[in-house]
């Protein structure tokens, strides 16, 4: 089961605490009118789908209900960080030699 | 390649089943092949299997990263049906289902088909009335799936348990008899067995690195851990790392991985003659004919790549098949695995040719690629020998995202697609 740290609360719980809400930094489109069809297909359809390092949001819906974003290895299911919504994306590099 | 009858059984046991051979030889990669398939699933097999034998293109490679049938052909729940709602899935699900028919004979090889019947619980008004939808867009489509009232449905699966003060009850269901199960690993053999006799190398345990592409952007060929193979034609069918596989070649794809579980039961005496599928409380349910129960339902909530899963789900499944058939409550259960599955927007797969020369992909299958197995081969055979989608997966391109003529089975779907 994945354990996951809610920056919110500052508490790290197991899994069904959360709901996994899809790709992070995914914008929406400021002008709507103004994108092509392959623009609508990249923001609507295409996904990063990486193996390795993964930007995703969750939701502690049974806990504060607020959302996060995470980053997460999906080969070992392995949480680097999360981090509020709104952050900017880290820099894993930076992250890593941190960690070193 | 030896023919396998009664004659060649009796034979074998009189000299003591000492010499059997092999069933297909093991194959070192040549410098240069006319397709290239990278995944050696029951798909990719297939695919080899129909280039050879329908179109005469024998001098194929089959290349995978692990051992043929490791991946979702060897980890699913076995289970084949068509009884899908849209024209165009219907045609292509059927079309696997005419397939499935003759497979063992058509392949020498016992793939153990059982058309045991499919059946989908209806709890509430809302599951009569959209599988009554179901059921009559099936009929107008030739696609075999009926109604069955509580009654008719505990007297074809006698397990069941109709009460009406039940938990969840069971006010009817639909039925396609047509459907049931096959041996998940005899379809990976048998195609490779078919295949290699007919010239087809099939390379194991050698990854594929990337696709490689030329000056003019058509694909030359595939750099693989045995160095780099030439082929003017690749065709991949690597179904969760097909996300991967496809970046190599510059082509990024509406697909998310996810872990699809299932899991066994210890092995017990007939009792379960069917399959049995309750989308409502989510779980589906049949027996294996060395008598494991074998279940399974959702994927993990997570894009991952592990085959692994997590518990929770687990948990839920378990919770599912207790609520509706609370005799199998306390059944230990021996094994649980997960298979990495890959999800388009609209739970359909992407069949056909890719906006690069030369490179085409079958994918997208989701939690139901195994029922298809014959049918995405054959068609994904077609569609590389030549160079033109088949009628029957035309409509499943890659370009559906941009135009925007999805084939939304996901709002349509069961439990397992």
């Amino acid at each position: 089961m994945l354990l996951i740290h809610c920056p919110y609360c500052d508490e790290t719980l197991p899994e069904p605490e959360f709901a996994y809400a899809g790709e992070a930094h995914i914008a929406r489109p400021a002008d709507p009118m103004a994108l092509s069809d392959e623009e609508w297909r990249d923001f609507l359809f295409i996904r990063s789908n990486p193996r390795g390092n993964h930007f995703e949001r969750w939701r502690h819906v049974n806990g504060c209900g607020r959302f996060f974003n995470a980053v997460r290895d999906t080969v070992s299911d392995k949480f680097a960080m999360t981090y509020r919504a709104g952050e900017p994306r880290p820099n894993l590099d930076a992250l890593k030699e941190a960690a070193e | 390649m030896t023919h396998y009858s009664a004659f060649s059984l009796l034979k074998n046991a009189l000299s003591g089943h000492k010499n059997w051979r092999e069933h297909w030889p093991d194959a070192q990669p040549k410098a240069e092949y006319d397709v290239v398939i990278v995944g050696a699933g029951g798909h990719g097999l297939g695919a080899a299997y129909y280039l050879a034998k329908e179109h005469g293109i024998t001098n194929v490679a089959v290349i995978d990263k692990g051992w043929l049938g490791g991946g979702n052909t060897g980890r699913n729940t076995t289970i084949i049906r068509s009884n899908y709602l849209y024209d165009e899935s219907a045609r292509l699900y059927d079309h696997a289902l005419d397939l499935w028919e003759d497979l063992s004979q058509d392949l020498n090889y016992n793939v153990m088909y059982s058309k045991r019947g499919v059946l989908m619980l209806a709890h509430n008004v809302h599951d009569v009335q959209s599988f009554q939808r179901h059921i009559h867009s099936n009929r107008l489509n030739g696609v075999d799936n009926r109604w069955l009232s509580a009654a008719e449905a505990k007297a074809f699966c006698p397990p069941l348990n109709i009460a009406p003060d039940a938990r969840y009850p069971v006010v009817g269901a639909a039925l396609q008899k047509r459907a049931g199960t096959a041996r998940h690993d005899a379809v990976a053999w048998g195609y490779a067995r078919g295949a290699a006799a007919r010239g087809v190398d099939i390379i194991q345990n050698c990854p594929v690195i990337a696709i490689r592409r030329g000056p003019d952007g058509a694909v030359i060929g595939v750099d693989t851990a045995k160095g780099f193979i030439k082929a003017k034609k690749v065709a991949v069918s690597a179904a969760g790392n097909t996300s991967v596989v496809m970046q190599s070649a510059g082509l990024r794809m509406p697909l998310e991985s996810y872990p699809l579980q299932a899991l066994v039961s210890e092995p017990i005496k007939p009792i379960f003659p069917c399959v049995v599928m309750s989308n409502t409380v989510h779980a589906y349910i049949s027996q294996s004919d060395k008598g494991e129960l074998v279940i399974g339902s959702g994927t993990d909530q997570y894009v991952s790549y592990s085959q692994r899963g997590g518990l929770p789900l687990i948990e839920h499944t378990v919770a599912a098949i207790c609520e509706v058939f609370p005799i199998f409550s306390r059944m230990r259960m021996l094994r649980k695995w997960g298979g990495i599955v890959d999800v388009t927007p609209d739970r359909s797969p992407i069949l056909g040719k890719m906006p690069v020369k030369g490179l085409y992909v079958n994918c997208g299958w989701g939690t139901g690629g195994f029922k298809a197995t014959p049918g995405a081969a054959h068609l994904l055979a077609w569609t590389v020998a030549r160079d033109e989608p088949h009628p029957i997966n035309a409509p499943f391109t890659l370009e559906r995202f941009t135009t925007g003529r999805l084939i939304d089975e996901a709002a349509a779907a069961a439990v397992a697609h």
